[in-house]
């Protein structure tokens, strides 16, 4: 399956570049994602807890990030095994462009496989999870990044980590 | 006024009162003292590379006894191939090893990588989560076409392609080309014929037990042929001598085909538990049957038919790819090509046809028999590609089909079958009756009245049933004799037991079987029992598929139970002191021609066991016979059926609204048994045009395992019982066996999915949507995709 949109991020390229490679930033955006340690250069481990219709499973896999160009693009990909659930894998190409008012144009290509008991269970209902997974992603990823509105300042994520209020990460590589 | 007792009663299914109430013996309510369990760990990728499989720390895990994988079986046999196909060429199928567990690669989701054998299921299964697999997964192939290609990639590596087969049968090349060129008009459809998970209400089950005692192991499993089971397993795959092993399909809940072949998990079962000196029983889990339980259909056709200027049939030609999936399934091979090609000719008289079959290796679950097993395939081709002729060319469909009749018999087609006899001109006269052709433009006007589309459909079919003559079929590559065997064992006080080779898995032969004898000798059916399912117990028989268990085991029944009256009669003589050939037996009693002195049947067979006055000289005590029987043709049951369909053109959902079967059986022994097979069978078969449809993506992942997304036919998908008719009152007896039956197990599952398709293609043609195919299953997205195109 594919999906691809881009959005606009009200932050500058080079903080969005540095968040991408961030495991913290991972972490935090990753739905279900319960750990995330390693780096961009020797690639991510990840565990991820997800329900698919009726599957629920522990992911464990590894990210790689490969064909790296700061600040312009990078690609993406990870695979998780499940055990009896089966395994995802995927691939997101992600290019960033600075857009006319100074903030980042994130533009992404996604390339998701399922595999085993959440192909055979799931296929109904993978598509919409995968864009999903993806909106969440993206969402968490921008407020992360972005600094909150007006009078929105204390208001927290909805999974209530004190950390991930808007624009945490900014603020973090402003500070 | 109907019978109500012997041939031709509709006595209620004696064995429904055990099934109904609970009291069924099912292979999983066998539990035999100390048994461990088997979880299979099964591939989730459709083609891999098995690098390594490291089960150190599961065995470690509670309660594990032993784990299992490919390299235990090095040295044990694969699972055979029970029909070897010959190409176009002359050369041999081929023919890949089917380890019993993956050796080297996994070839589709569901393969099996290890066995893990533990005191209780969930200990299996927790301890298959701590095998640690190394597979590499390498691209797979799904699409035939493609696995044909020059650069796909190899199910097996080593063969050199991944086609099985090039068969080709029936009329030469020469000869059909010349009456494609010399043609007023030729229809071209292109089809396929989805795959289909048969989805038994039981799934499959096996208990393997080894005793040390004597070296005996005894497989109980769901299998509708334990001899065929004993002989593959054991002479194939386990060299278990057939006197020390013992295979035992107890009550089985439903088979349709899929319970006829030899499955990996049988063979595990058994192997393993003289492993461990300890019972192994294997349950499979729903989910797993999706992706282990052979697969049905599948088949990717291109046929064309030529007609004359008056348009009559000239010639057919039709080019399949069917499916075989990763590895040859017992009978896989026959289907597409000996239970297919050899319909290809349906009910008329077309003097050329021409059959071409690709076998096809893929990486998917394996694909094999399912009820009607290749002549469903050939019937829906030539039932749509001769309704689509009849628009092309704007003549009635109906009289299409009967201009073109086969109307003498015995008739010898160009596909190598003698049909010995038939009427098809009766049933089609008898559908139109039932369905009530003249009424049908003021139903269709009612619809239309109300924005709905009113489509009818009809269709002929025909099969060879009665599989099947042994020296036929050997010559055509099967590794088997197909005949059957019973012994009637008459016990001292004139009650009965048949031993019969033949299995009962919802098809009620412990009714109807007892109504054969019962008819014969005169006596009252509950006086007689069937016994089936054990080796241990009944004659060397080849089991029940392809409607056949009347057919071949029924007559080698009426044979056993001829001896018996033959023998019975001596002794009556004797006791009557009279001449054998005087003795009459009528109501079960034996009598002296023109006297009215008689004994009774309990006289004669108590007389046989206890034989204190009884000519010793001339004949042995006792009273058991055993008859093996071998049928010298097919038999050819055929029909005509129809039905009308609603569509809703807003919405492309197709309501069937009246549906009739007009069959031809032969003789017909319990009417009630015979009209719920159809019952079912056509239920099956608009399961398949309407719902059905077993689905894999790009990549080999089986996407519908599971009710969510395999649509099996519930009560309200179906019409109600009161838009039914069903009947079999047309009646020409097959000429070579005793009971002149033909067999009526498969008719509604390859009647009846041509029937609904056209039903639904003249609906939409009637609304002016010129639409000449849409594939099964024909789902409203289908239908508004055509009618919307």
């Amino acid at each position: 399956m594919q999906m691809n949109d881009s959005r606009e991020i009200a932050a500058p390229r080079d903080v969005v570049w540095a968040a991408i490679l961030d495991p913290e930033v991972l972490k935090s955006c990753v739905p279900g994602c319960t750990e995330m340690t390693g780096s961009a250069e020797e690639g991510f481990e990840a565990t991820v807890v997800q329900k698919v219709g009726p599957v629920k499973a522990t992911f464990k896999g590894q990210v790689t990030m490969s064909a790296m160009d700061a600040p312009n693009s990078v690609t993406l990909s990870g695979e998780g095994k499940g055990g009896a659930a089966g395994f995802a894998k995927g691939g997101a190409k992600v290019d960033l462009e600075e857009t006319e008012n100074g903030g980042t144009l994130l533009t992404y290509d996604v390339e998701a496989k399922v595999g085993g008991k959440l192909a055979q269970l799931g296929s109904r209902i993978i598509d919409g999870f995968a864009k999903k997974m993806a909106d969440q992603f993206f969402t968490n990823f921008q407020n992360a990044l972005e600094a909150p509105a007006e009078g929105e300042e204390l208001a927290a994520a909805p999974d209530g980590d004190e950390n991930h209020k808007k624009g945490w990460f900014k603020r973090l590589v402003k500070g | 006024m109907p019978k109500d007792h012997g041939i031709g009663a509709s006595p209620k299914r004696r064995e429904d009162v055990r099934f109904l109430t609970g009291a069924g013996n099912y292979t999983d309510d066998i539990n035999v003292h100390g048994q461990a369990y088997v979880y299979f760990l099964r591939s989730d990728m459709a083609h891999g590379k098995i690098n390594k499989i490291d089960t150190s720390a599961a065995a470690d895990m509670p309660g594990v006894v032993r784990i299992f994988t490919g390299a235990d079986f090095e040295g044990v046999g694969g699972l055979p191939c029970g029909w070897e196909i010959t190409d176009k060429n002359g050369a041999a199928m081929k023919e890949p090893a089917h380890p019993v567990l993956a050796i080297g690669k996994v070839r589709h989701v569901g393969d099996p990588v290890a066995a893990i054998v533990a005191d209780s299921l969930e200990q299996a299964r927790d301890a298959a989560e701590a095998i640690e697999l190394d597979i590499e997964e390498l691209p797979a192939v799904v699409d035939m076409p493609r696995a044909l290609q020059a650069d796909s990639p190899l199910v097996h590596d080593d063969l050199a392609d991944n086609l099985c087969y090039d068969w080709q049968f029936g009329t030469d090349t020469e000869t059909t080309d010349k009456a494609f060129a010399a043609a007023a008009h030729v229809t071209t459809l292109e089809l396929v014929n989805n795959r289909l998970v048969a989805n038994p209400m039981e799934p499959r089950v096996a208990v393997g037990d080894y005793s040390r005692a004597n070296d005996e192991s005894t497989l109980y499993t769901t299998s509708q042929n334990p001899h065929v089971i004993r002989l593959l397993m054991g002479a194939f795959v386990l060299g278990i001598p057939e006197h020390k092993l013992r295979v035992v399909a107890p009550d089985v809940g439903g088979g349709f085909g899929t319970k006829i072949f030899h499955y990996a998990e049988e063979a595990f079962c058994t192997f393993a538990s003289r492993q461990i000196n300890r019972a192994v029983k294997w349950t499979s889990s729903r989910s797993e049957a999706f992706m282990s339980d052979a697969h049905g259909r599948d088949h990717v056709t291109k046929i064309e038919l030529a007609l004359d200027a008056d348009n009559n049939f000239t010639a057919v030609r039709t080019n399949t790819h069917a499916n075989m999936g990763a590895y040859l399934s017992t009978f896989s091979t026959s289907v597409p090509t000996w239970l297919h090609g050899t319909l290809m000719a349906g009910n008329y008289r077309t003097p050329a046809v021409q059959v071409n079959v690709k076998a096809v290796f893929t990486n998917t679950v394996p694909v094999d028999a399912y009820r009607g097993a290749g002549r469903p395939e050939a019937t829906f081709q030539l039932e749509r590609v001769i309704d689509q002729a009849a628009r092309e060319l704007g003549v009635d469909p109906i009289a299409l089909r009967r201009q073109n009749f086969i109307s003498e018999f015995p008739y010898e087609t160009p596909v190598a079958v003698v049909y010995d006899t038939g009427d098809y001109v009766a049933t089609m006269d008898k559908m139109e009756e039932l369905i009530d052709i003249a009424g049908f433009p003021a139903r269709r006007a009612e619809s239309e009245a109300r924005g709905m589309l009113r489509g009818l459909g009809v269709n002929c079919f025909i099969e060879a049933c009665g599989i099947a003559p042994s020296n036929l079929v050997g010559q055509l590559g099967a590794r088997a004799g197909l005949y059957d065997a019973a012994t009637v064992r008459v016990n001292a006080t004139g009650s009965i037991s048949v031993m019969v080779g033949a299995h009962s898995h919802g098809q009620g032969h412990e009714t109807v079987f007892p109504q054969v004898v019962a008819e014969m000798l005169g006596i009252d059916e509950s006086m007689i029992d069937i016994v089936h399912g054990d080796t241990s117990k009944i004659p060397f028989g080849m089991g029940t598929y392809g409607s056949r268990s009347l057919a071949v085991c029924g007559s080698a029944m009426v044979r056993a139970t001829e001896k018996i009256i033959n023998k019975a009669k001596k002794i009556a003589g004797h006791l009557l002191e009279a001449s054998e050939a005087d003795i009459e037996l009528k109501d079960g009693q034996f009598s002296v021609a023109g006297t009215d002195k008689s004994v009774a049947w309990g006289d004669v067979t108590l007389a046989a066991y206890v034989p204190h006055n009884y000519p010793l000289e001339d004949i042995e005590p006792g009273l058991e016979e055993t008859a093996f029987y071998d049928p010298s043709n097919f038999t050819y049951p055929a029909g005509a059926y129809a039905c009308e369909v609603e569509v809703d053109p807003e919405t492309g959902k197709v309501t069937i609204e009246k549906f009739v079967s007009a069959d031809d059986f032969g003789n017909v022994i319990n009417p009630m048994i015979v009209e719920g097979q159809v019952h079912g069978g056509i239920a099956q078969g608009i399961g398949q045009a309407l719902l059905e449809n077993c689905s894999y993506d790009e990549n080999g992942q089986l996407l519908s395992a599971s009710y969510m997304d395999y649509a099996m036919p519930r009560a309200d998908d179906l019409p109600h019982m009161s838009q039914y008719q069903v009947d079999h009152s047309c009646q020409t007896p097959c000429t070579h066996n005793p009971l002149g039956v033909k067999g009526c197990g498969e008719a509604g599952a390859i009647g009846s999915p041509p029937t609904v398709v056209n039903a639904v293609l003249d609906a939409l043609n009637s609304g002016g949507h010129n639409v000449a195919h849409i594939d099964m299953p024909v789902s409203p997205a289908r239908v508004w995709a055509a009618i919307n195109g």
